[in-house]
């Protein structure tokens, strides 16, 4: 576990759907989107691995609470999105 | 003939005297599992609820550890993912949403509504929660109240603790339960007498 409630995080930018089949839990509209830690949640084996019947690790899994204004401007400034993300969709902010 | 084109009741045998004859799974653990499904309703979730309402110790357990409140009043969860639990207060509103596919908290409310599982909800509920309530389902956040989405993305099941509504005042547990409906548990809907 290498993140604590509170810290500020960016979700990665990244696109693994662009080079092959995939199994992803990180939606789309967060990638890229700095948020922050709400809490760890435990340490499951990762889905991505699973899907493909591959062995798969146990990865730190987070609730990452992003204000939807990071998404969505428009939207009241006091909502927010509670999403679940695994530790390696992660980075520093 | 492919497996998709097999007749189901024939699969389903043939799979079953598989399992069997390979000491899988025993027939005992089989109707265990059968009862636990058809016992999973939005009354379990329900009945948690207003114990919640009536119980502030098991409120606080409940919101730490939604499975273990789940199982100390005889809801069965081995084998299911962990439970967790989101509580509305006066200033915040939670909605439940699976936007990647359909996960749902079947233990404690059993088999999804149709719409759960429809793309419709599943993109407007990020995209435009509050129009969305108010329109499908005549819910009107407040605007000093502030709206949680959570998206339900991987290995955690979510329920809604909603509000007691105002008149309840000395009811029984089982008359709180009577009135908390499955879309108060993912948020769409909040309970009122």
């Amino acid at each position: 576990m290498t993140f604590l409630p509170g810290d500020a995080i960016r979700v990665k930018d990244d696109w693994p759907e662009s080079r092959g089949p995939v199994h992803i839990r990180t939606p789309h509209y967060v990638r890229g989107v700095a948020g922050h830690v709400k809490k760890y949640l435990g340490d499951f084996p990762n889905p991505e691995d699973l899907a493909f019947g591959r062995p798969a690790l146990r990865v730190p899994l987070y609730h990452v609470a992003f204000d939807r204004t990071a998404i969505w401007p428009e939207h009241p400034a006091k909502d927010t999105l509670l999403v679940e993300i695994f530790e390696h969709w992660l980075e520093a902010a | 003939m492919s497996l998709l084109e097999t007749d189901g009741e024939r699969l389903l045998t043939a799979l079953l005297g598989l399992l069997a004859r390979k000491g899988l799974v025993s027939d005992a653990e089989l109707q265990e599992r059968i009862a636990i499904t058809d016992k999973a309703s939005p009354g379990q979730g329900a009945r948690m609820v207003a114990k919640a309402w009536t119980d502030p110790d098991y409120r606080s357990a409940m919101l730490t550890d939604g499975s273990k409140a789940a199982e100390a009043i005889g809801i069965p969860m081995r084998g299911m993912p962990p439970l967790g639990v989101l509580e509305n207060t006066p200033a915040l509103h939670n909605l439940v949403v699976c936007t990647l596919c359909s996960c749902y908290p079947r233990a404690v409310l059993g088999y999804p509504p149709f719409w759960y599982k429809s793309a419709a909800f599943r993109a407007r509920a990020v995209r435009d929660p509050r129009g969305m309530l108010a329109e499908e389902w005549k819910t009107v956040i407040p605007d000093d109240v502030a709206l949680r989405v959570v998206d339900s993305t991987a290995d955690y099941r979510w329920m809604v603790l909603p509000l007691r509504p105002a008149g309840t005042d000395g009811w029984t547990p089982d008359q709180l339960a009577a009135i908390v409906r499955e879309g108060d548990m993912i948020g769409v809907t909040v309970p009122h007498v």
